[in-house]
């Protein structure tokens, strides 16, 4: 094994490659044994949706983990994370798009314009794809330090995410809410660390 | 998709229950699972609108029927008993037909108060005694973007609030949802301020479409779609239905209502369905039909009708009203 994988998250990313893979497996099975219920198409959207989300705070949660456990190695997920929820976010609007707008794609382009929860959601998608095309080696190499700050703008991809989640809700706000919240930590969490969670980052790095 | 004279469907083109369970158990033996496979299968339709065999609830005697169809297959049964919007038993559609099972709705009486001759706590049997049932099949567009057509059983409200001999001061009615929160579990939530209240203008209320409805797929409703009473008034969005009333008011005033209480921008008193008029959060231009087989990939989205197709009945309710003010 050794020879094949250079460590343990080398080695853990296939499983990790697979395990993203699971929630579209999954959807497919409900999908082509009707298991969607009555309206399936909103079914494949609000899943698609989910999972782009929880995928984008699962990226987001990267660097808080490394602080926390002291361990920078996880940095290592991250980009397969990040690219798995631009992948749901691809899923989601690609059923919006083919099959929920079927046949009226005119509607498309004053949808975005009029529309803020359409407009955050398509602006968020946008922020991914740029990151995406960015996400390589190469890309990293050639931008240099313009990267991150090109990279920052997940943040603001996650707040249009959870905006759009919360302005389609017609009266239960309570899960776009928890959404945000979870946000809102992950992003507090960058800032700076009080004095004891700092002191146990630094203990566990050198242990 | 406008709405035909009466008969001119015949009741064979509509698909029975029956035949649409038959249906997909058998394109799920064939591996197919939500692959529609051809437009042209409802023509093989029998006569009866609802096979009784596989549907709870006690069956009822339906003296009128065919008066008002639609042209399309019918929303499924297990659909149309699934996908509730009724948050006194949960915000998840779902919930409803999983909750519900706790709420008795019978014996029920409605009380009628306000301006009218005839008052009181009226038995549900006494309120739909002189008043043979129909069954008429309306399209159901909600407000969120998709819609069903169902077959309800009822009586013409107007027939029954007629009875009441309203008196000149009564110039709206105004319906109250019951509010028992040991039987409805959603209740407990402050999503809207309860109990549920929705209103017509007498005029809407006595105009012939408005149905009070007891039933639907010829037997009792289901709880979860509003047993044992409520309103269908199928040129407007469906919140307007407010589901089991136990209460009709006669009152001068506009009354207010839950979802305008709720977000006043957004639902407005009268509602009609208008595909001009857009929820200021989504589109009003087209919805999703819910409706026979089911996931059919590209073509359940189909254009909305100004006033949901029945304009050629209720639009003169609105002649001269700005219906961008008064959506």
């Amino acid at each position: 094994m050794k020879r094949l994988f250079r460590d343990r998250i080398a080695l853990s990313k296939p499983f990790v490659f697979a395990l993203g893979l699971l929630p579209l497996a999954l959807l497919a099975w409900d999908a082509l044994s009707d298991q969607l219920g009555t309206d399936p198409v909103a079914q494949l959207e609000h899943r698609s949706g989910d999972w782009a989300l929880r995928l984008l705070l699962a990226t987001l949660a990267i660097t808080p983990l490394r602080r926390l456990t002291g361990r920078p190695e996880f940095v290592r997920y991250r980009r397969m994370l990040g690219l798995f929820a631009f992948f749901y976010a691809c899923v989601h609007l690609t059923v919006y798009l083919v099959i929920d707008l079927g046949g009226y794609w005119s509607q498309l382009l004053t949808e975005i314009a009029k529309r803020p929860y359409m407009t955050v959601g398509f602006s968020a998608w946008l922020i991914l794809v740029a990151l995406a095309a960015t996400s390589t080696r190469g890309m990293m190499r050639r931008l240099g330090g313009r990267w991150q700050r090109l990279h920052r703008l997940v943040y603001v991809a996650g707040v249009l995410a959870c905006l759009h989640f919360l302005w389609l809700v017609k009266a239960d706000h309570r899960e776009p809410l928890i959404y945000l919240a979870m946000l809102t930590t992950l992003l507090l969490a960058r800032g700076r660390w009080p004095r004891g969670v700092a002191a146990r980052k630094t203990a566990a790095e050198t242990s | 998709m406008l709405i035909r004279k009466p008969n001119s469907v015949r009741p064979s083109e509509i698909t029975p229950e029956a035949v649409y369970r038959g249906r997909r158990e058998w394109l799920k033996a064939l591996g197919l699972g939500t692959v529609s496979l051809a437009a042209g299968c409802d023509s093989h339709a029998a006569a009866e609108t609802a096979a009784p065999e596989p549907i709870p609830g006690n069956a009822l005697t339906i003296a009128v029927r065919g008066k008002y169809t639609v042209d399309g297959p019918l929303t499924r049964y297990k659909d149309a008993t699934h996908y509730n919007n009724y948050y006194e038993f949960g915000v998840d559609k779902g919930q409803p037909a999983q909750t519900s099972g706790r709420f008795h709705p019978h014996p029920w009486k409605v009380e009628v108060a306000g301006h009218a001759e005839v008052t009181g706590q009226i038995p549900l049997e006494d309120l739909l005694k002189p008043h043979p049932l129909e069954e008429r099949i309306y399209r159901m567009r909600c407000v969120e973007g998709w819609s069903m057509v169902l077959p309800w059983v009822g009586v013409p409200l107007g027939d029954v609030l007629k009875r009441f001999k309203p008196t000149a001061a009564a110039k709206y009615v105004a319906f109250t949802t019951v509010n028992r929160p040991s039987e409805m579990p959603g209740l407990n939530t402050r999503i809207l301020d309860w109990p549920y209240r929705e209103g017509l203008r007498i005029d809407e209320a006595m105009h012939p479409l408005a149905l009070l409805a007891v039933g639907l797929y010829g037997h009792e409703l289901p709880n979860q779609n509003g047993a044992p009473l409520r309103l269908v008034v199928p040129w407007k969005y469906g919140f307007k239905g407010i589901k089991s009333i136990t209460k009709i008011e006669f009152v001068e005033s506009e009354p207010k209502t839950t979802w305008n209480l709720a977000a006043s921008e957004e639902y407005g008193f009268y509602s009609n369905v208008n595909p001009g008029v857009d929820h200021p959060r989504w589109s009003q231009k087209t919805e999703r039909r819910i409706a026979g087989d089911g996931f059919n990939l590209f073509g359940n989205r189909v254009p909305t009708l100004p006033f949901n197709g029945y304009a050629d009945q209720v639009a003169s309710l609105y002649a001269g009203m700005d219906l961008h003010r008064n959506f």
